[in-house]
């Protein structure tokens, strides 16, 4: 075997001796998991001495490369076993010490962004309407300023009938005759969605509705409505109470139903008031007012242009203020409208 | 309406416990407003009978010592009272007995006497609200020493209904004890059927019917009435219990026969009454004084009962002064003219409304009265001045106009059965039918199918449809019995995309820290001057509200930002500092030329035309955002000290609702009230203005009392096109190369449009830029601004080369440096 002497080559044991000694060395000076990944790359890495030692191998004939080859992989293990245990090493002192160290007090306050809120009403609109989505019903909308003719004339009140009297109507514009209103209840959507959707029609229409009443604890001028409305072949006042009934257990409870009792609304005929069995209610479970129903008034179908001989319908409302005030146990209204940011925070997102 | 349990009773015979009378009524459609139990009275309490009194001097009011009969002997009582002569019967609560209240009633000694018991007044008893003075029963009432508590009725509970406006012939002990009698299945007679009504000869008093709003007219005489005697104590009860305050007998029995029959009737004083009467609208101009001595001025479409010396009353809503029943005659009697008609309801409810004269005799009329009724309450009326007046009945009755004709209604008759989803027992519908008073006959349609032929009684002017004949079988038959049954709806469609987005833009501002309000929409034009609108600014276009509840905010809202503001000061004025509102809503904005609403008729569809008219004839409403900010948006906490809220989180606030609705907006400088004219956005699709943003104009703040810096922002919801991510972004896998420029321009260029220069410029490499910092000061000179860019490439099949990410900078530089003239910082 003749060797050059003028350059020591690589994969001269004393190269790599060297070589591992140097890994080492650095490898035992890291202080720390960061300091020992930094030096990493000079001894392991991939222009480090003992790969570039590998790369040399190829020039030897074949019975020296086997050695110098074994000789190689022995300098590159003893190094890469320095690293591993300094590594074990710092990663233990790590893990005793340093994350000690770095204890925070984690009950530390992070509210830099006030909690924001939606409105309860908001909330509860969305869950009734999200209730009917999934009976595969349709949720509908109106305009709030709308004409008397949608909201009274089509619904079966007379121009002069003194139910028309006791919605307490905002009027507008410069007279009573002016055809404007301030919509006294959802019912006018029922309208719009008979005279713009084909039949069947199932909707439900959450809105705001406005009646001349001074605020106190339990009126308000500014309030809002869910209307229900089904209008197909076939439908009978046996379907109004099915309905009304899931809609009380979502709202209310496996354990709620609902019950009728004959009542007036021009645009429904029979016409029924709607209670609730309300198992929460304060005191003891029981009965509580909710809204008026009925079966669709032939005189509605026909200005809506369904002919009642051969389609019928029911329909539904309750206030909302109402349905939250009982459901929630709001003794005052008041909360409801002013705004107060610490009510509406209670219901969160 | 209220009607004593024992009234129930006269006409059905037996009623059950009140309780049970009220379930009842409930079950058959009546909504029931209280239960006045019996008052809590216990004896004893016995008629006593005023032998003398003497007046006690040297007191502020005039107290009187007197001596009462009370049967077992004679007691010494104080009483403050003057309404009494002596030798009157009065009620007298002896010690032991306990008022309501309660008040228990001992001997004691006040104004230098012993009082020995009480003399009561209706409202002490708990019978009545009367207090002017003590109750003075008529004379032959008692006897002193008879127990006064069922005299007086007192065990007797009273009935409060709401009638609902279908129902008139419910605002009748008549017509509820008839639906007490189908509500118990129990027998009913008709009060109306127990009054004889003789044939008689001759008018009582000539009567033209000279309008169409009046059908029919009947009038009967009464001549000779003592005025003073009283109407009988068991009338003057029921009159007290429904609510109602004895006041003479003529007076006492027209009100006694409308609550019993439910006929408003009317009295004249004959002899006031000049030549024959006519019923007429009245003419422009005319007045009348109403019984209530006020001068009213009359409208052509007011319905009027006249004489020769003109308008006498306004018909079906109140009498005039000028014929109520007066003094006695020369004889010391008085004639008294009867009035029983029947009026058109819509005209009467317009009278009363107009006048806003809403009376007993108004709320049946605008209800429909029975028009069969006329005759038989003018006869029972009649009768009972005979009888209680003294008077003797003249030979005429007058009978003008007759009662409309009913049309019979004809339905299946199993359509109650298929209204309801419910299998009626046979023979059901007839016999709900016939027990509210319907003539049914049974036969076969056309196709084969039983029908019902029911023509309705005179009372129910309601029963028109075959709909309104089903809701009586069903309600008598109990809705208890239908039972419940969930419908299949086709399948839906869920959602809209404008419901969801309005959801989206909901959660997107509440999970930001904002709370959502729901004000009123009610603002006052003055708003807009705090605002400082200019007097030409389209915001100021408003809807007008007719009868506002505050005469200050009589318009609705064309902008969010009032009820907000207002909602901002009310939070600050209760305490709270750091505050982000926001509200989602309609604002309401008027056209400049509108159009006139249209009434189509409502027997049919509307024409598309009439539609049409409709929709463009209501202002455009769209839904709005806005939010408002005020104090700091970020807290002040151990981590430090917190971030006012800015103009920038308002803009901030805009785009938010702009990438939860879909969209990127632009934002643009603007200047607009109420906003501070350095400190505005305007918030764009494309070059579409959708909203504003920023800080508010000192001014603005100062007129409001705002938070000082208060920001906000306002954005039209429908204005922003619902948009879809078609077809979806492709994403490069390879690694990106991200370049820092800083380019020094005029410090008035706008970041966003040197932004976009650099997008412009950089090509398709170009994935993102995004602005790090911005520098003013010496080293880029006055005027002169540096703005710092990250503009980061990628190229979607390759890793890019620094080489290639340089270039495609350059010529991003480049456009920047030739739109705006900016250059690289050195």
């Amino acid at each position: 075997m003749t060797e050059s002497t003028d350059v020591m080559s690589p994969l001269h044991p004393d190269a790599l001796e060297a070589a591992v000694a140097a890994a080492v060395r650095a490898f035992e000076g890291a202080s720390d998991l960061a300091e020992l990944a930094a030096v990493r790359p000079a001894h392991l890495g991939d222009r480090a001495p003992l790969l570039l030692a590998r790369r040399e191998l190829g020039s030897l004939p074949g019975p020296e490369r086997a050695d110098a080859g074994k000789r190689v992989n022995a300098a590159r293990q003893q190094a890469q076993d320095a690293f591993d245990a300094r590594r074990a090493v710092l990663a233990a002192e790590r893990d005793e010490r340093v994350l000690a160290e770095e204890t925070v007090d984690v009950t530390l306050p992070w509210d830099r962004v006030p909690r924001g809120a939606r409105h309860p009403l908001t909330q509860i609109a969305e869950r009734i309407a999200d209730v009917f989505v999934a009976m595969g019903w349709e949720v509908a909308e109106g305009p709030e300023v709308e004409s008397s003719w949608l909201n009274f004339d089509a619904l079966n009140f007379g121009k002069d009938h003194p139910a028309r009297t006791m919605q307490d109507t905002f009027y507008l514009g410069g007279s009573e005759s002016s055809g404007t209103v301030l919509r006294t209840h959802t019912s006018p959507v029922q309208i719009r969605a008979l005279l713009e959707r084909d039949l069947p029609v199932h909707v439900v229409c959450p809105g705001r509705t406005f009646r001349t009443d001074a605020l106190d604890a339990t009126h308000t001028p500014v309030f809002h409505q869910v209307e229900g409305l089904a209008v197909d072949k076939g439908i009978t006042m046996a379907h109004l109470k099915g309905t009304l009934d899931a809609f009380a257990r979502a709202m209310f409870g496996a354990g709620s139903r609902t019950r009728l009792r004959p009542s007036f609304f021009p645009f429904t005929e029979p016409s029924a008031e709607v209670d609730v069995w309300f198992p929460e209610k304060k005191g003891g479970a029981g009965w509580v007012e909710w809204g008026g129903c009925g079966m669709v008034n032939p005189n509605v179908l026909r200005a809506c242009g369904v002919d009642p001989e051969v389609h019928s319908g029911f329909a539904f409302g309750m206030g909302l203020e109402r349905t939250l005030q009982f459901r929630n146990g709001i003794p005052d209204m008041r909360d409801m409208v002013e705004g107060d940011v610490r009510f509406s925070r209670a219901f969160g997102v | 309406m209220r009607v004593p349990q024992s009234w129930l009773a006269d006409v059905l015979g037996d009623v059950p416990p009140v309780d049970d009378t009220a379930e009842a009524f409930v079950r058959v459609g009546l909504e029931i407003e209280d239960v006045h139990r019996p008052p809590q009275l216990t004896g004893p309490l016995v008629v006593g009978r005023v032998l003398e009194f003497e007046v006690l001097d040297g007191l502020k009011k005039p107290i009187r010592w007197c001596q009462v009969d009370v049967g077992e002997k004679v007691r010494g009582i104080i009483c403050g009272a003057a309404n009494f002569a002596a030798g009157d019967l009065v009620v007298v609560a002896l010690p032991g007995a306990v008022l309501p209240g309660p008040f228990a009633i001992t001997a004691r000694k006040t104004y230098g006497h012993v009082s020995d018991g009480m003399i009561c007044s209706a409202r002490e008893l708990g019978i009545g609200s009367d207090h002017a003075g003590i109750l003075v029963l008529p004379p032959g009432s008692g006897e002193p020493g008879d127990d006064a508590i069922a005299l007086l009725g007192a065990d007797d509970p009273v009935v409060e209904l709401n009638i609902t406006p279908d129902r008139g012939y419910c605002f009748s002990v008549r017509g509820l004890a008839r639906e007490l009698a189908c509500a118990l299945d129990a027998d009913f007679t008709d009060p109306a059927s127990r009054v004889a009504v003789p044939a008689a000869a001759g008018d009582a008093w000539p009567v033209e019917l000279a309008d169409p709003g009046c059908a029919r007219f009947v009038a009967r005489r009464v001549d000779g009435v003592d005025p003073a005697a009283p109407a009988p104590w068991w009338m003057q009860r029921r009159l007290l219990a429904a609510g109602m305050r004895p006041i003479s007998l003529v007076v006492d029995v027209t009100n006694y026969v409308m609550i019993e029959l439910g006929q408003p009737l009317h009295a004249y004083d004959a002899a006031r009454v000049a030549g024959p009467i006519v019923v007429r609208r009245a003419t422009a101009g005319e007045t009348l004084v109403t019984l209530d001595d006020t001068q009213r001025r009359l409208d052509p479409d007011d319905l009027l009962i006249t004489d020769d010396s003109g308008p006498i009353g306004l018909a079906g809503v109140m009498g005039g002064a000028s014929t109520e029943i007066a003094g006695p005659g020369p004889d010391g009697t008085i004639d008294v003219l009867i009035e029983a008609a029947h009026f058109d309801p819509a005209v009467i409810a317009r009278a009363a409304r107009r006048h806003k004269l809403p009376s007993e005799a108004s709320r049946r009329f605008e209800r429909v009265v029975d028009p069969q009724l006329p005759p038989v309450a003018a006869e029972r009326a009649a009768q009972l001045l005979v009888e209680y007046g003294g008077g003797t009945l003249a030979a005429g009755r007058t009978d003008a106009g007759a009662a409309p004709v009913r049309t019979p209604v004809t339905m299946p008759l199993d359509l109650p059965d298929r209204v309801a989803g419910v299998a009626y027992a046979p023979g059901a519908t007839v016999r709900r039918l016939t027990q509210v008073g319907c003539a049914v006959d049974l036969g076969t349609a056309a196709d084969g199918h039983a029908q019902v032929v029911a023509a309705p009684p005179s009372w129910r002017p309601d029963l028109a449809q075959p709909a309104d004949l089903v809701e009586e079988v069903l309600r008598l038959e109990g809705y208890d019995t239908i039972p419940s049954v969930l419908p299949a709806a086709p399948p839906g469609r869920g959602l809209t995309g404008s419901q969801n987005r309005r959801r989206a833009v909901s959660r997107a501002f509440a999970e930001a820290g904002y709370v959502e309000v729901e004000p009123f929409p009610f603002v006052g034009p003055q708003v807009w001057d705090a605002f400082g609108l200019a007097a030409d600014d389209v915001r100021r276009r408003t809807v007008h509200v007719l009868n506002p509840l505050d005469a200050d905010r009589a318009e609705l809202a064309s902008s969010l930002l009032p009820g907000l503001l207002d909602t901002l000061v009310r939070n600050h004025s209760r305490g709270a500092t750091d505050l982000g509102l926001y509200h989602i809503g309609q604002v309401v904005l008027p056209h400049a030329d509108p159009v006139p609403m249209p009434d189509p008729d409502v027997t049919r569809r509307p024409s598309a035309a009439e539609l049409a008219q409709i929709e463009a004839a209501l202002p455009a409403q769209p839904v709005h955002v806005a939010a408002v900010l005020a104090g700091d948006r970020e807290t002040r906490g151990w981590w430090g000290t917190g971030r006012p809220a800015s103009w920038a989180d308002a803009v901030q606030a805009g785009r938010l609702a702009g990438l939860a609705a879909g969209v990127e907006l632009r934002v643009t400088a603007a200047a607009l009230p109420p906003f501070h004219p350095g400190r505005c956005a305007a918030l764009r699709v494309g070059d579409w203005i959708v909203g504003h943003a920023g800080e508010l104009h000192p001014k603005v703040v100062e007129a409001l009392g705002l938070p000082p810096r208060t920001c906000a922002m306002e954005l039209d919801l429908d204005a922003i096109p619902l948009t879809d991510a078609r077809p979806a972004p492709r994403v490069s896998p390879y690694p990106p190369v991200a370049v820092d420029v800083a380019l020094v321009a005029d410090a008035r260029v706008p970041a966003a449009d040197l932004a976009d220069a650099l997008a412009d410029g950089g090509g398709d490499l170009l994935e993102d830029v995004r602005l790090f910092d911005v520098y003013t000061g010496e080293q880029v000179g006055a005027g002169r601004r540096s703005l710092a860019f990250t503009l980061r490439f990628r190229a979607p099949d390759r890793t890019l080369t620094s080489e290639e990410a340089n270039a495609a900078r350059d010529s991003a530089v480049a456009v920047a440096a030739q739109r705006y003239e900016a250059t690289l910082r050195a």
